[in-house]
């Protein structure tokens, strides 16, 4: 009998992983400063080893300053989104759900407009460090006044973050409507996600929490699965409902929060990701999540790299792509894949 | 085996459940009959913790329910409930091994053994054949087959069954209603069943108990429970209650009451029975 078993895991995420490796290498060599295929591989396989060379000065400091950088950055959002937007589609039993349907991202970008307006967009962490403070505080209330009785309640806390999520977009609008066209200009790109500011530091950052969620929400994969059929049917099963609801609501915010503060809002990929990894490799969170996170960073990678080369040197913004092409694959995928099927 | 003492339940001002005390004892037959609204549902939902009452306590094999961890109740406690459906559906055989989950604790992965038992329910429910289907393809009779199979897995003492029967056609009612005995007196499982449907639970269970609002009206072996008097109390309605021509055990026939009443339609046949019996 075909069940689901550590080595096939392991075997599907090798495969997605090798996938991903190489749109990270492609994504390396694309550019609207034109670097050969070849020296681009020099000079990131010479780094690895530590040794300089393998192209021209200013070809290293594209590759490896802006380059990976970047692409590494986008990898890690991506995979965060994409874990993320799947566990809220379990945690609140709802298929619309996405990473920031309970307003975490709309209290980041709060956070990051009122860094800007108070000139703390110039220091190169204030930015992320005031969005992810106010993505927290956003977490905080909505965990507040989403509970009943004590108990966290999926439509209560549905309700109490879109609440949350339209006041917040209302303050938004109000500092847009103020703002000085600078800041303006800040703000809208900030508002529509962007990679352009990418550096290790970035990485460093958000590289712990991610880790940290994604790893823990791993060991509730198969209590995810229960609650996919209510909270009865959790409880009949012997799950801690309570917990889980807490641990993974908390958790998958801590990986948006994180997400956001470092390039904004990137829409879509939270939401089309889990969806397509449901409808090709079946809905069992103990694969789901791992291949969600790969064809997340994959996904988003690719996207930038187009977004940055298809009109180069205009950069245009990185959601536009993630939904101009995500979304058109969505459809396909919904109409091909009839039968769901696991490995 | 389950002890229920004094139990009084309200989901807000008014009582649900107002001082119920009964006990089942290990191996038996159970159900639970009672118009709408009597409790039936809530009761279920007491025995396994899904609700905790405000007075009173259930006592699992002497330990109070309330005193055992979610793991420890789904270890020894199945409930088959009408139709749990999953936001994303899944292959019977991945449902069948959620009934391991109590035993996984932090193991992500199930291994060999729980497999095995897996299969072992699967093909004692007879649907081996249908292990690599989803579960969203199957008939309604099939699915319910499913979630005995995934409440085996559990290996528990005790299954509650809430309206096992409803939406089921007669062939498939029968061929539930066998399983479920099958498992009461080959396994030795202690079922308990909430229903709808007198007649089935007359010719299954050893012991019915009946509720009316929120109160235990009557529990005793069917014949002693379902008579023309207990049912006309109960549910409000005049009924005729005669035997089943092949077990023998008591059965309602309903009646056009108000036609009855009118006159339009004469209760020839009523008469003439009552004449037959006495």
């Amino acid at each position: 009998m075909k069940i689901l078993t550590l080595r096939k895991v392991l075997f599907l995420s090798t495969a997605l992983g090798v996938v991903l490796g190489l749109v990270i290498l492609l994504s390396l060599t694309m550019g609207s400063v034109k670097v050969k295929f070849t020296s681009s591989m020099m000079i990131l396989f010479r780094s690895i080893l530590g040794l300089e060379g393998g192209g021209t000065e200013t070809e290293q400091a594209i590759i490896l300053s802006l380059r990976v950088p970047r692409a590494l950055l986008a990898g890690l959002v991506g995979a965060g989104l994409s874990v993320s937007g799947a566990t809220f589609q379990a945690l609140l039993r709802n298929p619309l759900a996405d990473p920031y349907i309970l307003g975490v991202s709309s209290g980041a970008a709060v956070g990051a407009i009122v860094a800007i307006w108070i000139g703390l967009g110039i220091l190169s962490f204030g930015l992320p460090l005031a969005s992810f403070v106010g993505a927290l505080l956003t977490i905080l209330v909505v965990f507040y006044f989403g509970r009943q009785n004590g108990k966290i309640h999926p439509n209560t806390l549905l309700l109490a973050g879109v609440i949350t999520s339209s006041f917040l977009s209302a303050l938004i609008m109000f500092f847009l409507s103020i703002s000085q066209r600078e800041e303006l200009h800040t703000i809208i790109f900030w508002l529509m996600g962007d990679f352009s500011f990418s550096d290790y530091r970035a990485i460093g950052i958000i590289f712990p929490y991610l880790l940290f969620g994604v790893f823990s929400l791993y060991f509730l994969a198969r209590q995810l699965n229960l609650i996919l059929s209510g909270e009865e049917y959790a409880l009949q099963s012997g799950v801690n409902v309570e917990r889980l609801r807490l641990l993974s609501y908390l958790l998958a915010s801590l990986i948006t929060a994180a997400s956001v503060s470092v390039c904004g809002l990137i829409g879509f990929v939270g939401l089309i990701v889990p969806h397509s990894v449901r409808l090709l490799f079946g809905p069992d969170h103990r694969l789901l999540l791992p291949a969600s996170a790969l064809v997340g960073a994959s996904f988003l990678i690719a996207s930038d790299t187009i977004a940055r080369t298809l009109l180069a040197p205009t950069e245009l913004p990185v959601g536009v792509i993630t939904a101009a092409f995500g979304g058109p694959f969505f459809i396909y995928l919904l109409k091909t894949r009839k039968v769901v099927k696991t490995l | 085996m389950i002890d229920v003492r004094s139990v009084s339940f309200r989901y807000r001002k008014d009582w649900v459940l107002q001082d119920l005390s009964f006990e089942v004892k290990r191996g038996e037959f159970v159900g639970v009959i009672g118009p709408n609204g009597s409790g039936k549902t809530t009761l279920l939902k007491i025995l396994y913790r899904l609700l905790s009452p405000q007075q009173g306590e259930v006592l699992y094999s002497g330990e109070p329910l309330k005193r055992m961890s979610r793991t420890e109740i789904a270890k020894k406690i199945a409930v088959v409930t009408q139709e749990a459906y999953s936001l994303f559906p899944f292959r019977v055989i991945e449902v069948v091994l959620m009934g391991r989950s109590p035993y996984l604790g932090l193991q992500v992965f199930e291994g060999e053994r729980d497999l095995a038992i897996a299969e072992k329910a699967m093909a004692w429910t007879e649907i081996l054949p249908l292990a690599e289907r989803s579960i969203d393809e199957l008939s309604g009779g099939e699915r319910k087959r499913v979630f005995i199979a995934k409440a085996l897995a559990q290996e528990p003492e005790v299954i509650l069954l809430d309206e096992p029967t409803a939406n089921l056609d007669i062939h498939h009612q029968i061929d539930f209603l066998d399983l479920i005995l099958g498992l009461n007196r080959e396994k030795g499982l202690t079922i308990l069943m909430a229903t709808h449907d007198i007649n089935l639970a007359s010719e299954f269970c050893d012991r019915l108990i009946l509720l009316r609002q929120g109160g235990i009206f009557k529990t005793g072996h069917p014949t002693e429970v379902i008579t023309e008097e207990n049912m006309e109390q109960v549910y409000g309605c005049q009924v005729w209650v005669g035997k089943h021509p092949v077990s023998g055990m008591p059965r309602v026939s309903l009646l056009k009451t108000s036609l009855l009443k009118k006159g339009i339609l004469e209760d020839g046949t009523l008469e003439r029975d009552r004449e037959g019996k006495s």
